[in-house]
């Protein structure tokens, strides 16, 4: 249940309100709370949040074939997410986007980083080494996850950068 | 056995008693976890790739002006116990120590130590990027630790996402990436009892605590440490504002608590952290657990001004120099836990003695 104020949070206060006889109950988050001067006592640690979500994708894996995607890049599918409470690379956050926002949404309070924003350095700066080694761990990948079309691909590239 | 002199000095400049309210806050930690692109995470990449990592951090290493004259120390490298000693000087944690029960050392496992900053390399991110300070230095922690960060992001590329942030291998961490916590004194809000409501109401205002050691450790000699627990949906700025705003409040109450226990039981307080001293000063064994509750005792008969020419540094030193790692250091060899204890109260006896005799 969405927070009746925000409408972008999950609501985990639940109010009710007495105001001229009549009863109304209202649905907020910790945040808006807190704003409204309401007084929330009762907390849930960010661990025990993860492990409900976490519960929450296994029955999810269970029943649907979420279960059967895996990261392009390092193969981890949610079951392995599950087991370990660590995603395995960057591109997992794309992989995964629909149930990472909703799990940031869940354990964080919120989906939208508004802190420092960054651009990474141009290739061109990055040592060539480095390019060739990542180029090479993609290779190895691909020729594991049987992907031969993308490994021929890759081959060339190493070889124009070597 | 690793040469301390080799770190930037020692790696303990942040116990030297400086810094705003110092008698209350042991020091201010900031740190930024970031990954490189192109790799898998650290618990998901081979050991090549975790090399590959390292050696990035060392080519770029030269430009980044933050790591001016700093050491790369491979962990995978290092003796266990200078590896624990380096965990007692809080310069890497238990995980990169290779010191949880669950899985030793990664290879590539590496921890760069330069003045007041550091990194460490393959942890459970590809970078853990911290500034460590005396006192209460948020500020000045958030800057060299910022500086740090735009350095080494200008030569590496970081894994960043536009709405999720700078990416982490545990999506607790995702946004920011920072982890800004505060390790504080509070033995009148412990006597006072007073301590459940201050800590169940840091929870309530998006912050958390740990012991002594961080994440999984236990509370030890009445420390605390503060930190922010989300790191999404607030700017870097906000959440260490945040955090400054509520330790001064927490400092505040820690004060109140002392002037009523010295109002309403002085004369208890008196007997129990004189003979806390007595204890230090005469023993002939010392746990460690023994040696932290007496030392948190005398800590407070200083800031009561009860006990007087003992400094704030000598205080924090011995909070680390009595940890079994630096003690077998010191002794050149392996010690069992009773040989530790006795080397542990000849330490103290020892730091004890050469202060000011309080009694004179």
């Amino acid at each position: 249940m969405l927070c009746e104020v925000c409408r972008e949070r999950d609501a985990s206060v639940h109010l009710t309100q007495v105001v001229d006889g009549e009863v109304t109950l209202v649905h907020l988050c910790p945040k808006c709370a807190a704003e409204q001067g309401v007084e929330t006592t009762v907390t849930t640690s960010p661990k025990n949040v993860l492990g409900e979500f976490l519960q929450a994708v296994q029955q999810q894996a269970n029943t649907a074939q979420t279960d059967a995607v895996r990261c392009t890049y390092c193969s981890m599918s949610l079951r392995d997410f599950r087991a370990t409470g660590r995603l395995g690379c960057s591109r997992c956050y794309a992989t995964f986007e629909q149930s990472l926002r909703e799990l940031l949404r869940r354990v964080q309070g919120s989906a939208k980083h508004v802190g420092r924003r960054y651009v990474a350095p141009e290739p061109t700066i990055l040592a060539r080494a480095t390019t060739v080694g990542e180029l090479r761990d993609r290779l190895r990948r691909a020729v594991e996850n049987e992907e031969f079309e993308t490994a021929a691909a890759l081959r060339d590239q190493i070889r124009d950068v070597e | 056995m690793l040469d301390l002199a080799l770190l930037p000095d020692g790696g303990i400049s942040w116990l030297d008693g400086s810094g705003e309210h110092a008698d209350v806050v042991l020091s201010t930690r900031i740190r930024l976890a970031r990954n490189v692109e192109g790799y898998a995470f650290t618990g998901r990449a081979r050991e090549g790739e975790r090399l590959r990592v390292l050696q990035s951090v060392r080519d770029a290493m030269p430009h980044v002006a933050s790591l001016a004259g700093g050491v790369v120390l491979r962990v995978d490298e290092l003796a266990p116990n200078d590896r624990q000693l380096l965990h007692e000087r809080h310069l890497m944690s238990k995980e990169l120590a290779g010191l949880e029960t669950s899985q030793g050392v990664r290879g590539g496992a590496a921890v760069v130590l330069a003045p007041g900053v550091g990194v460490m390399v393959n942890e459970e991110d590809h970078l853990r990027l911290q500034a460590l300070r005396s006192g209460l230095e948020l500020g000045d922690a958030m800057a060299a630790v910022d500086r740090l960060d735009r350095e080494l992001g200008s030569r590496l590329p970081y894994a960043f996402h536009d709405d999720f942030g700078f990416l982490t291998a545990c999506p607790t961490n995702t946004g920011t990436g920072m982890r800004a916590s505060v390790l504080i004194h509070l033995p009148g809000l412990v006597l006072t009892k007073e301590i459940a409501k201050v800590l169940a109401g840091l929870q309530t205002m998006g912050l958390t605590y740990r012991g002594l050691y961080g994440e999984g450790s236990e509370v030890l000699g009445n420390f605390f440490q503060i930190s922010n627990q989300t790191t999404l949906g607030r700017s870097e700025e906000e959440l260490t504002d945040h955090l400054a705003r509520v330790v001064r409040h927490v400092i505040q109450r820690e004060h109140e608590a002392r002037r009523v226990l010295w109002r309403d039981a002085g004369y208890i307080i008196e007997d129990k952290l004189w003979r806390a001293y007595g204890t230090l000063r005469f023993a002939r064994s010392l746990t460690f657990d023994e040696a932290m509750n007496y030392l948190s005792g005398v800590r407070l008969a200083v800031g009561l001004k009860l006990i007087t020419g003992l400094s704030v540094y000598t205080l924090n030193k011995l909070l680390i120099f009595c940890q079994s790692a630096h003690l077998a250091y010191a002794e050149g060899r392996a010690l069992t836990e009773s040989e530790a204890n006795l080397a542990r109260a000849r330490y103290v006896r020892q730091a004890l003695e050469a202060e000011a005799d309080p009694l004179a």
